[in-house]
């Protein structure tokens, strides 16, 4: 599992130790520039943002990390009985949120019930989705049990894709996400990849991976069911 | 690089992969293999496999001749064929020297050399190669050629064997990450035609060495010959390597211009210019055999005089209509290379053609008025219509004087490509064909 993202930096004490004693990795980051900088390759799992030190500072990144492309989620919001007042209109900032002082046990359930909801962390070395899995930790894709032969680029467009499914991409998101680098074919390379992960994915599973006209690429149905 | 290692590594392991195929072309355009168990892998990765560079066409240094394969685990595929026996997989090489600088013998890094050259302008060069060949009943050159069938271009010939092989062709390509575009019987007998659905030229470069193995492997299979010489018949079609090109900017195809009478950008018209003007001096690179020079005739649909046209088979470059809101498939064809050519070396030559008429912003000339075929010669001397090369040995004239050419391959593989290609052309000089015995030795 990847880590879990922190605020501030050096994190509450007691927060990173109930977080050591559930077993969730972490990472305490001071700034929107720093969260960026730390972040995985696969992304946050997830963050933790505790306003009660530094409520200004909090909010501003909660935006900052709601307002990519890509929302990061799940977010846990760590709040004083006095701040209940602030999470008016700031909904769209958090997931969930815990009144502090918390007790350990309610934060790990909290924490697992994120989780659960947005699908990752349960069984981190699996990503499922109709008839494919991915193994995470072997790097192996298969489709009703039939491996698939992928190249190294192909499997991790398609981890990214499967990891977020409904979800729509610009090719230029997906190359800064899943490439990261500069690459030789520029955006066309997403084209050109979507077209070798369908032809490998089978007819019968081709539209796994829909073209969203003039957007870019959807991984099987939409939210919204259109 | 770690992980694209450790993904190579892994899923040797859990798939069992027997033989990984380290793969890299020389100068030429031969495809070499080095075979190694899955446990060299993680030495080749970090060390690379050491070989003697001098037993390789071009390669050779007079100094040193040690050198390393370096496989590209981006381009690490299961092959599909010896899936019965035991699993083999493939990668491409990059070739280092001992100090880890790159050989300057080697196509690929020729090729990712030009592509560095064009991301600095911010282009990224996309092409799409048409692959054409034929299929004979034998591959024996003492016995005389023997189609598999009579058809023609687009004949649908029913569950003859070409037909079938094309079919497996195109199902082991896809199985491979190489998407077919098109396929279809070609104009002559037993020629067939394969259209590689566009990539990055470096990728493309790999799957046309990829491509070339598969139709071969797959012809023998059925025991039959496939071959991608460029003029194998007579009086018929010979095989060309058409390649549509594009630059890209980003996203933005910068090729596309709404408004031009055209559809193309300023960009475009300069791209186009610079390959018409240089298109002497890259002759020898994309048409590289003797043969080449026997398909680059009048009649044939194959260029032979420098003109570009919209619509106009005959011109070097033509412009293919953009279906209306495909402006992203804006594009333009060459015409010239041949499917014997050097991938790696050929895409090098054309995007530095064309990236020259960019950076001095040459002029393009009118569009070809007529099929230029048909023109008499005074026509073609007022249109100011220059011939390409007529043989390999002009070919090898233009490129020798070519500081264009010699920039982009490296003094290194220029001086090679020269010496190995004069030495060809000696060698066929020295031949007595039947046309001359049948043509002088009656009446003279």
């Amino acid at each position: 599992m990847e880590p879990l993202l922190l605020y501030p930096d050096p994190p509450p004490p007691e927060l990173a130790q109930a977080l050591d004693l559930s077993g969730y990795p972490w990472k305490a980051v001071d700034s929107e520039r720093a969260a960026t900088r730390h972040e995985p390759d696969d992304g946050w799992a997830g963050a933790i943002v505790c306003a009660d030190v530094d409520s200004d500072g909090a909010f501003a990144l909660c935006r900052a990390l709601r307002k990519r492309d890509i929302p990061l989620e799940p977010l846990l919001l760590l709040v004083n009985g006095g701040q209940l007042a602030d999470l008016e209109l700031r909904d769209d900032l958090f997931d969930d949120f815990c009144l502090s002082p918390f007790h350990p046990r309610e934060l790990e359930a909290r924490l697992k019930h994120l989780f659960w909801r947005t699908g990752r962390g349960t069984r981190p070395e699996l990503v499922e989705y109709g008839d494919l899995v991915l193994n995470l930790e072997t790097y192996q894709a298969a489709i009703q049990g039939r491996p698939l032969d992928l190249t190294y680029m192909e499997y991790e467009l398609l981890k990214f894709l499967a990891s977020h499914p409904g979800k729509v991409f610009t090719r230029e998101t997906l190359l800064s996400r899943v490439w990261g680098y500069e690459y030789y074919g520029g955006a066309r390379t997403v084209d050109v990849h979507i077209r070798r992960l369908r032809a490998k994915l089978g007819e019968e599973h081709a539209n796994y991976i829909q073209t969203v006209r003039s957007v870019g690429y959807r991984f099987g149905q939409s939210r919204w069911g259109i | 690089m770690e992980r694209q290692q450790d993904y190579v590594l892994r899923t040797v392991e859990e798939r069992g992969v027997r033989l990984i195929r380290l793969w890299f072309t020389d100068v030429l355009g031969q495809l070499k293999s080095v075979a190694i168990s899955p446990a060299e892998l993680e030495n080749a990765f970090e060390e690379g496999m050491h070989f003697d560079g001098s037993a390789i066409d071009g390669f050779s240094r007079v100094q040193e001749s040690d050198v390393l394969a370096k496989p590209d685990p981006n381009s690490f595929e299961l092959l599909p064929w010896d899936r019965t026996e035991d699993v083999s997989a493939r990668m491409f090489c990059d070739i280092i020297n001992h100090d880890g600088s790159p050989f300057e013998g080697d196509p690929r890094q020729v090729l990712k050399r030009n592509l560095d050259r064009a991301r600095e302008r911010g282009f990224s060069f996309m092409v799409a190669p048409e692959m054409e060949f034929f299929y004979f009943a034998s591959g024996d050159p003492t016995r005389p050629l023997e189609p598999l069938d009579t058809g023609s271009y687009f004949d649908l010939t029913t569950a003859d064997v070409a037909s079938d092989l094309r079919k497996r062709t195109i199902h082991m390509l896809e199985a491979m990450g190489i998407p077919v575009e098109y396929s279809f019987h070609e104009d002559a007998p037993s020629q067939h035609e394969i259209d590689l659905r566009y990539s990055d030229a470096l990728s493309m470069a790999d799957n046309v060495m990829t491509f070339r193995l598969v139709v071969r492997e797959i012809a023998l299979e059925a025991g039959v010959y496939a071959t991608f010489m460029p003029k194998p018949l007579g009086g018929v079609q010979g095989s060309g390597m058409h390649t549509h090109l594009s630059l890209f900017e980003g996203d933005t195809n910068a090729f596309y211009e709404a408004g031009d009478p055209y559809g193309l950008s300023k960009v475009a018209y300069q791209f186009i210019a610079g390959l018409l003007h240089h298109a002497p001096e890259i002759t020898a690179i994309t048409n590289q055999i003797v043969n080449s020079y026997k398909r680059l005739i009048i009649g044939y649909e194959a260029p032979t005089y420098i003109s570009w046209a919209r619509n106009n088979r005959s011109a070097l470059v033509r412009v293919p209509l953009t279906k209306a809101g495909k402006q992203s498939s804006t594009r333009i064809e060459y015409r010239a290379p041949d499917p014997a050519c050097n991938p790696y070396l050929a895409f090098s030559v054309i995007l530095a053609a064309g990236l020259r008429g960019i950076e001095e912003g040459y002029e393009l000339p009118p569009e070809a008025s007529a099929n230029v075929y048909e023109l008499t010669p005074e026509e073609r001397a007022a249109e100011g219509l220059r011939a390409l090369p007529q043989s390999l040995s002009e070919a090898l004239d233009e490129m020798e004087q070519s500081e264009l050419v010699a920039e982009t391959l490296g003094e290194h593989i220029f001086e090679w490509f020269l010496r190995n290609k004069r030495n060809e052309w000696m060698e066929y000089k020295t031949q007595v064909t039947p046309f001359e015995l049948q043509r002088y030795l009656p009446n003279i």
